[in-house]
C-alpha cells in the first residue's frame, strides 16, 4: 500500500498548461531538495573515489597554485607586499578564486554533463547547476585548511575582520552562481559555448586582483574595473584576512555587488524562460 | 545548432534587410512536426492501461508530457496523483559509486525521498540478487547485474501513477519472470499503471485497457484484447505483393523494398505448409553495391521467431545472374508451426539502412508434414517445429489392442 508521501497530496490536482507555470516551481524546488543533496553528494563522492590521494588533492592543488604564484610574483616579479607574507597576500586571492572558477566550471557543464536526467526524469533544472556548486564548497573548505597551516608558518594573526570572509564568500557565490546559470542555459542549445568558458575565466583571472594588488590600478580605471565582481570579492578577502594597509573601496565592493546581483537575477530569468525546451534540445 | 550558425544566420539576413533592393528574408526550411495532435484522454484511478502503436507514433511523448519531461505546446494536462517515471533503468547510475550508493542515488533520482529508500533497501537488494557485490563499483557489474540492480530499485517506485516505457525485457529469463511479476504486483495494488511496449503479449496479460496511437492521434481505445487486436490487423493491412502505401518504413532510402513474394517454389503464391520448401523472394529497386537483406518473422503476438541476413554469406549461397534486382531465400523445408506470421524485411548496404519495413508481408502457414510426421495446427503452442523422434514404451501407442 502506498504510504502518503510528503511528496503531493493525492488529492491535490497538477494542471500542466504551455507557457510558464512559475506556481509550482518554488514548491517543487523544496520537494525535490533531497534530489539536490544527492547530487551534491555524489560529485563529491565521484571527485574523491579512485584518485591516488584522495582527498589530499583538495590540498595540494591549491598549495601548489599559491606556491608557483608566489614565487613567480613574489620573487621574481618583486611586487610590492606591504609586510605580509607574499604566500598569505596569494593564498588570500587563489582561494576564493578556485571556489568562484571551478564553480563556474561545474555549473556551465552541469545541464549537458547531466543530459541523461534532463531527458529522462522530471526535476526542477535549476538543481543541478546549484548542487555542482556544492563540491567547490567543500573544497573551497579544505583549502582554507592552508590558509590556518599558513598562518602558523608564518606566525601571522589575521586580522578581526576575517570574520566578513562568509560575506565575502557570499558575494562569489552569487557571481558563480550567475554565471553558471547563463552558461549552463546557453551551453544547452549552443554547445560550443562550452569551449569558451575555460577562457574567459582566463581572461577573468588576469583582469582580477589575484597576482596583483588592487592599489596598481590607475585611479581613473578603478571603477570599470570594479565591474568585475571577483575584484570585490578578492579585495573584500585580502581586507578581511590581511587587514592593516589594504584598505576596502565600498565603492568598488558596491560595485561588485550590484553588478554580482544582476547576474544572478538575470541568469535565473534567462534559465527559467529557456528551461521547458531543455529536454527536447539537449 | 551552435552559436556560430545561428549568428551567421542572423547576420545574413540582417544583411539581406539592410541591402538596398535586397527583398525578402531567407528562413531556414524547418517543417512542423505534430508528434501527438487532438489527443483527448481521460484515466481513471486504478486503470492499468497499455499504449500500442508503431515506432512514431508518439507513444514515447506522450509518456514524457505525463512525467513533466516536455511541455505541451497546447493543451491541457491535469494530474492527481505523485507521478514516478520509468522511460529507462539505470538512470542516473554513475559508474564510479558503489551499488549500495547507485541505490540511493538512482531512487533519488526517480523521486523517492531518503527515508523510503531506506525502508525499501533490504528488498530492493533481495530482488536484484547482488547481495555480494553491493559494495563494488557498478562499472565492475556484468550487464545483467547492472540492469538487475536498476530495475530492482525502479521495481520498488511506489507512485499513485507509474509511467512504464518498455523497460521490462531485461535480465535472464529467471528475472525476467520475476519482474513480471513485480509489474503484476503493483498493477494489481490499484495504482493507475500506464505501460508502453511492442510485445503485445505482454500488455494482453498485464493490461485491462488499451489505447492504440498512431501518427500522432488516438486510433482506438477500449479493452487491451481490442486494442492489440486492432493493432495486429493495422500490420497486417498488405497482402503479399506490391507494398502498401501506408506501410511504416524508415531507413536512408538508397534502395527500396519493391515487392515481396512468399510461397511454395513450385508455384509461387502457393500457400506455405509446415515442413515443405518454401520461398521468399524480395523485389528491390536497383541494387547497390555492398546491399544485404534481412527479414524477421513474427508471430501472431508480436513476439520475434527467427530472422535470415543474406550477410552470413555460406557457401550453398547462389547468385542470381539475370539482372533483376532481388533476393531469393529458400528454405528446403519451413520449420515454422501452423499459423499467421508477420514479414519485416531490412535492407542494408555496408551495414548502413537504407530501409526497413514492418509488415512487410504477412504469411498463413498451413498445415503439412515432415518425413512421415503430420504438423498441425496448435495455437498457442508456440512457433518453432524440430524434427524429432519418440521412443515410448511398449504398449502405449494408439494403435495397439487393448487388452
Amino acid at each position: 500500500m502506498a504510504v502518503a508521501s510528503e511528496r503531493n497530496d493525492p488529492r491535490r490536482e497538477l494542471v500542466i498548461r504551455p507557457g510558464h507555470h512559475d506556481s509550482e516551481y518554488l514548491p517543487d524546488l523544496w520537494r525535490y531538495r533531497e534530489l539536490f543533496y544527492f547530487l551534491a553528494w555524489r560529485d563529491i563522492l565521484v571527485r574523491y573515489k579512485q584518485t591516488v590521494i584522495g582527498a589530499a588533492w583538495a590540498i595540494v592543488k591549491p598549495l601548489l597554485t599559491i606556491g608557483v604564484l608566489s614565487y613567480i610574483f613574489g620573487k621574481l616579479a618583486g611586487m610590492p607586499a606591504d609586510g605580509v607574507p607574499y604566500p598569505i597576500l596569494v593564498a588570500a586571492a587563489m582561494l576564493p578564486w578556485q571556489f568562484f572558477a571551478s564553480s563556474v566550471s561545474d555549473s556551465s557543464n552541469s545541464l549537458l554533463a547531466g543530459s541523461e536526467l534532463v531527458a529522462k526524469v522530471y526535476f526542477p533544472r535549476l538543481i543541478l547547476p546549484g548542487s555542482s556548486m556544492v563540491v567547490n564548497l567543500i573544497d573551497f573548505a579544505v583549502s582554507c585548511v592552508i590558509l590556518v597551516g599558513l598562518f602558523v608558518v608564518y606566525r601571522f594573526v589575521p586580522s578581526p575582520a576575517i570574520v566578513a570572509v562568509p560575506l565575502f564568500l557570499l558575494l562569489a557565490a552569487v557571481t558563480a552562481a550567475g554565471l553558471g546559470l547563463w552558461f549552463a542555459a546557453l551551453i544547452v542549445r549552443y554547445r560550443d559555448i562550452r569551449h569558451l568558458v575555460p577562457f574567459l575565466l582566463q581572461l577573468g583571472l588576469f583582469a582580477s586582483p589575484v597576482g596583483f594588488s588592487s592599489d596598481v590600478v590607475p585611479a581613473d580605471w578603478q571603477l570599470l574595473y570594479a565591474l568585475n565582481p571577483m575584484v570585490g570579492v578578492i579585495d573584500g578577502f585580502r581586507w578581511s584576512i590581511l587587514g592593516g594597509a589594504h584598505e576596502l573601496h565600498a565603492p568598488a565592493v558596491a560595485v561588485s555587488v550590484v553588478v554580482a546581483v544582476a547576474l544572478l537575477v538575470s541568469g535565473l530569468a534567462y534559465f527559467r524562460r529557456v528551461e521547458r525546451t531543455f529536454a527536447d534540445v539537449i | 545548432m551552435n552559436a556560430r550558425e545561428t549568428l551567421a544566420n542572423g547576420l545574413a539576413n540582417l544583411a539581406r534587410r539592410l541591402r538596398p533592393g535586397g527583398v525578402g528574408v531567407r528562413r531556414v526550411e524547418s517543417e512542423e512536426f505534430w508528434a501527438l495532435r487532438d489527443v483527448s484522454l481521460e484515466l481513471a484511478e486504478g486503470d492499468v492501461v497499455g499504449i500500442l502503436g508503431r515506432n512514431g507514433a508518439g507513444k514515447s511523448t506522450l509518456l514524457k508530457l505525463i512525467s513533466r519531461i516536455m511541455e505541451p505546446t497546447t493543451g491541457e494536462i491535469r494530474i492527481r496523483g505523485r507521478v514516478g517515471s520509468l522511460l529507462e533503468v539505470g538512470t542516473g547510475f554513475h559508474p564510479d559509486l558503489t551499488g549500495r550508493e547507485n541505490i540511493f542515488l538512482n531512487g533519488a533520482i526517480l523521486g523517492m525521498s531518503r527515508a523510503e529508500i531506506r525502508r525499501k533497501f533490504d528488498q530492493i537488494v533481495a530482488f536484484s540478487e547482488i547481495e555480494r557485490f553491493l559494495d563494488t563499483p557498478v562499472k565492475r557489474y556484468s550487464s545483467g547485474m547492472y540492469v538487475r540492480l536498476a530495475f530492482s530499485v525502479a521495481a520498488h517506485l511506489e507512485p499513485e501513477i507509474l509511467i512504464i516505457d518498455e523497460v521490462l525485457a531485461v535480465g535472464d529469463a529467471a528475472f525476467q519472470k520475476k519482474s513480471l511479476d513485480r509489474m503484476s504486483e503493483v498493477a494489481a495494488e490499484g495504482r493507475t499503471v500506464l505501460f508502453v511496449s511492442h510485445n503485445l503479449g505482454l500488455i494482453r496479460a498485464l493490461c485491462k485497457r488499451g489505447i492504440l496511437l498512431e501518427a500522432g492521434t488516438v486510433r482506438f481505445d477500449g479493452t487491451a484484447e481490442d486494442a492489440v487486436r486492432t493493432y495486429l490487423e493495422g500490420l497486417e493491412g498488405s497482402a503479399a505483393g506490391e507494398l502498401a502505401p501506408n506501410v511504416q518504413r524508415h531507413g536512408r532510402g538508397l534502395v527500396q523494398l519493391r515487392r515481396v513474394e512468399a510461397g511454395a517454389p513450385v508455384d509461387s503464391g502457393g500457400g506455405l505448409e509446415s515442413g515443405r520448401p518454401a520461398r521468399f523472394v524480395f523485389e528491390t529497386s536497383p541494387a547497390l553495391p555492398g546491399l544485404s537483406c534481412v527479414f524477421d518473422i513474427f508471430d501472431s503476438l508480436g513476439q520475434h521467431v527467427t530472422y535470415f541476413d543474406s550477410a552470413n554469406t555460406s557457401l550453398d549461397d547462389g547468385v542470381d545472374d539475370t539482372g533483376e534486382s532481388r533476393f531469393v531465400c529458400e528454405l528446403d523445408e519451413l520449420l515454422l508451426l501452423p499459423g499467421r506470421y508477420r514479414v519485416d524485411v531490412a535492407l542494408n548496404c555496408d551495414g548502413e539502412l537504407q530501409e526497413h519495413v514492418e509488415g512487410a508481408a504477412v504469411i498463413d502457414v498451413h498445415d503439412g508434414t515432415s518425413g512421415r510426421r503430420r504438423i498441425v495446427a496448435a495455437p498457442g503452442y508456440g512457433s518453432a517445429f524440430m524434427h524429432h523422434r519418440w521412443v515410448c514404451p511398449r504398449g502405449v501407442g494408439p494403435n495397439t489392442p487393448k487388452p
